[in-house]
């Protein structure tokens, strides 16, 4: 059933448009129907993302003098670039947009390649494709649904984000330039996803393809956007879906026409991935199914190594984007070197990344703070897995083994406790180790890998909070998705508006001490630990006096 | 012999609808028990019950001596189940799960193993993703008959093997019978029940409608008769014999049904009136299936009958 495909296999050339798209709109109504809720609340809170963000740095920065010429260079350089991108211009509107532009776009890209996925390869990979195939449901069908649902969703979250912008008296064209940005990234991304579900076999294979396809352009676009402009480095920028963001340069120069790149990238993306659909059987990727051992290997033996083993392939991912992350980070360190000792300047770094000292160490803090919401959600992942076990029967088969729900539970909060740490400190130590060769100015080993294990304590709280979700609630679980959302939003973009302090303290990440360069709070650590245990403590109690179905 | 599993009064309900509306089961040691019902009558809710993944409403369920709900870990010890829609793990192999699910349970018999996946014919190096249904439900099944345990419990696990699977299946339940082990069989494939089984139960809108073994059973419903007559030999009378339903005589062929308390009185009198043949046919479970269904019109989950246990799903054109 899923050995590979030749793909020199038959295709007769004769079925007409007609017949290969046919059951086409029942198909998208279905998938629209299924992500009437999915769909427009993403995009609600990509819009506020955009807008309130924007009408909060306005309030704070009303004028392009406030928004000094001051301000534009410490967003000009090359280690705040890496994150965020380039700023357009020295303008209070290039400003407002300045966070959201690249977290935008990168979150569009994701929301268009998931849209795609789950109408296509999660179908298939759980055989309902296969029930709607033996149907008046034509081979092309569900992947056009899919394409054009994912598409609907970029377009409608950029164009209102860019019409909202238009709406704050902000310049009509720099956002409609801020919608092309986010759209480009958001279709090429739909393209991409519909060429990844073709190749793997498996949902979780066609994750690991299209998020790594996505960290590598941000890791691209990151090393290219720090370079000099004009140079061969800063132009791989334009290989790079998340690179085109930067370079429309929405409220400076305006470059609207780069929406052709995301269209071609779509279309060609389709066109690839049809010309995979015709030459492979369903249920198959190109990618084939390998067969596995025929004894188990002497590990497996338990709760903890099951999750680990099932888990094999994301946590080497992880361990590699870590690795990756550390050397551009490190790296990166010694081009923050020239920096000007201005007050505002300092001022706002703080701001950015909640932290004082040497610019080295600003920076850092910056990254790591970043690093450990993604890490976060590398946690979450994995409790989830709980629930998508609990769904699928497999966590029947294991508690009907002499395994108890304590083990069974434990197991799936204790491996991401493990895996974040591990996780952390394999930045920490990648840092330690790249940071000194870049700039003198670099933490030390112990520093750097202290710093990052700072950062733990709201991971974990994040970590726990799954886990409440999944023993108590789990039809709720995903919600800790919003969650981290809402902690990432609240942390990176509240200190540069005005939104009550109590506000920012919602989110774990806010607790966190600043370091390196700062000192090591124990008590926020400690506080932030302690809510964690207790999510976790209350998540397997409610979990050991409920229904497992 | 004592009582391996029981359940009195057991309910549970899943927001309006009941699942289980008072039920009552008994399983002796040693027998393998036919739990017998379509769709939707509550067989696997009951499963889950005695296996401690649910909590029951009201009612109380012992197995093995134990409270499934507060000692499921330490009963685990003592059975194997094999769910009735097996899923695995997309990238394990079977082996690995066999083998993993063996760890679990404290260990696996290795000679048992080998005879069991050969038996089978179970390629084990494929991943969980690449069986069918069949070879899906075979992992389930040699991972559960492997372990040494004394109490299986088995949620339709035929389902999706083919007719020389299922025979080697059957031998495989004899053995387990001639082990001295105690199986409880839910299945709505009567053919596999009437074969294997000691005892039924037959559970109908979540409760137990009718138990015991096929025997007894039987008694309650009607033989199918057909005599053929001696030249000569007058069918005379045979019309209103007591107990007698749907009589068709045909010059000197007769069919009828008769109830089991009047058997006995219409073979002799056949015999005495002369026939050159006769054949009686206990009724098969099917029908006493079907009687026992019909019997009750009224119930309140009537929606899923019995002659169509699984109607297919539409498909959108």
């Amino acid at each position: 059933m899923t050995t590979a495909t030749a793909p020199t296999g038959h295709v007769a050339p004769t079925i007409s448009l007609g017949t290969r798209l046919a059951g086409f709109s029942h198909l998208l109504r279905l998938a629209w129907r299924r992500d009437r809720i999915r769909i427009p609340s993403s995009v609600f809170g990509l819009v506020v993302l955009a807008v309130g963000s924007a009408q909060a740095t306005l309030a704070l920065y009303p004028t392009d003098e406030a928004a000094s010429t001051g301000l534009a260079s410490v967003l000009s350089n090359p280690s705040v670039i890496a994150l965020y991108g380039p700023i357009s211009s020295h303008t209070a509107d290039a400003l407002a947009v300045f966070k959201t532009l690249m977290m935008g776009a990168f979150l569009t890209a994701v929301l268009g390649f998931v849209v795609v996925r789950r109408h296509t390869r999660t179908e298939e990979d759980e055989g309902r494709l296969e029930l709607l195939g033996a149907g008046v449901v034509g081979r092309w069908s569900a992947l056009a649904a899919a394409v054009t649902l994912g598409t609907i969703a970029v377009v409608a979250a950029s164009v209102l984000s860019g019409a909202g912008l238009a709406a704050l008296g902000m310049d009509p064209t720099g956002s409609i330039a801020f919608a092309v940005a986010w759209m480009s990234a958001g279709l090429a991304m739909v393209g991409v996803a519909a060429v990844v579900v073709q190749l793997a076999s498996t949902t979780r294979g066609a994750a690991g393809l299209g998020f790594g396809f996505l960290g590598a352009m941000f890791a691209l676009r990151a090393i290219a956007d720090s370079a000099d402009p004009g140079t061969f480095v800063h132009s791989l920028g334009w290989l790079s879906p998340l690179g085109w963001t930067g370079r429309v340069e929405a409220y400076g120069a305006n470059r609207t026409w780069v929406l052709l790149l995301g269209v071609v990238a779509l279309v060609v993306g389709v066109a690839v991935a049809l010309a995979v659909l015709d030459r492979r059987d369903l249920g198959a990727g190109v990618i084939p199914a390998r067969n596995g051992p025929e004894r188990a290997g002497r590990l497996l033996t338990g709760p903890f190594s099951l999750v680990t083993r099932l888990a094999r392939g994301t946590i080497i991912g992880w361990a590699a984007g870590m690795v990756l992350g550390g050397v551009v980070v490190g790296s990166l360190l010694g081009s923050v070197a020239d920096m000007v000792d201005d007050p505002s300047i300092r001022d706002l770094l703080e701001k950015l990344g909640g932290t004082t000292g040497t610019v080295e160490n600003v920076y850092l803090a910056t990254e790591i703070h970043f690093v450990a919401v993604a890490v976060a959600a590398a946690g979450i992942a994995l409790v989830l897995r709980l629930v998508g076990s609990e769904r699928s029967g497999l966590g029947e088969v294991v508690l009907a083994t002499p395994t108890s729900r304590l083990r069974w539970f434990g197991a799936h909060v204790a491996l991401p406790v493990v895996l974040t740490t591990a996780l952390m400190a394999l930045l920490g130590a990648v840092v330690g180790v790249v940071g000194p060769s870049a700039s003198p100015a670099a933490p030390s080993f112990g520093a750097a890998v202290g710093a990052t294990l700072a950062a733990l304590p709201a991971v974990w709280v994040m970590v726990g909070v799954t886990a409440a979700l999944a023993g108590a609630a789990p039809r709720f679980a995903p919600f800790a998705w919003g969650v981290l959302l809402v902690s990432l939003i609240v942390t990176e973009v509240g200190p540069l508006t005005t939104l009550p302090s109590w506000v920012l303290d919602l989110s774990p990440f806010t607790h966190l001490s600043h370091l390196p360069g700062g000192s090591f709070e124990v008590v926020p650590a400690l506080v932030l630990t302690l809510i964690a245990l207790a999510l976790m403590a209350g998540g397997l109690l409610a979990y050991r006096h409920r229904d497992v179905t | 012999m004592s009582d391996v599993i029981t359940t009195t009064g057991l309910h549970k309900s899943f927001g309006h609808t009941v699942a289980l509306d008072g039920l009552d089961l008994s399983v002796r040691e040693g027998e393998v028990h036919g739990f017998l019902g379509p769709n939707g009558a509550g067989k696997s809710t009951t499963i889950r019950i005695l296996l401690g993944l649910l909590r029951a409403d009201g009612g109380t369920a012992t197995v093995l001596g134990r409270d499934p709900w507060r000692d499921a870990t330490d009963l685990h010890r003592s059975l194997a189940y094999v769910p009735g829609d097996v899923v695995l793990w997309p990238s394990l192999s079977g082996g690995e799960v066999i083998d993993l699910l063996g760890r679990l349970r404290g260990g696996i018999d290795e000679e048992r193993r080998r005879r069991l996946v050969e038996r089978f014919e179970l390629d084990e190096t494929k991943k969980g993703k690449a069986y069918s249904k069949g070879n899906r439900q075979k992992v389930a099944l040699v991972a559960a008959l492997a372990s040494g345990v004394p109490l299986l419990v088995l949620d339709e696990p035929t389902a999706g093997l083919d007719p020389l699977m299922e025979e080697v299946f059957q031998s495989e339940l004899t053995a387990l019978k001639d082990d001295g082990r105690t199986v409880l069989l839910s299945s709505h494939i009567l053919s596999e029940v009437e074969r294997a089984c000691d005892r039924v139960s037959i559970v109908r809108a979540g409760r137990i409608v009718d138990s015991g073994s096929l025997a007894e059973l039987r008694h309650l419903t009607r033989t199918r008769v057909h005599a053929v007559l001696r030249d000569g030999a007058s069918a005379d009378g045979i019309h209103g014999w007591p107990g007698t339903h749907d009589v068709l005589v045909d010059g000197f062929d007769v069919r009828l049904s008769v109830d089991a308390d009047h058997l006995g009185d219409l073979v002799a009198t056949l015999g005495s009136r002369g026939v050159t043949s006769l054949t009686c046919q206990p009724p098969t479970l099917e029908e006493l299936f079907l009687a026992r269904y019909q019997a009750q019109p009224d119930a309140p989950e009537a929606s899923q009958t019995p002659q169509t246990p699984q109607a297919p799903q539409e498909q959108p054109a």
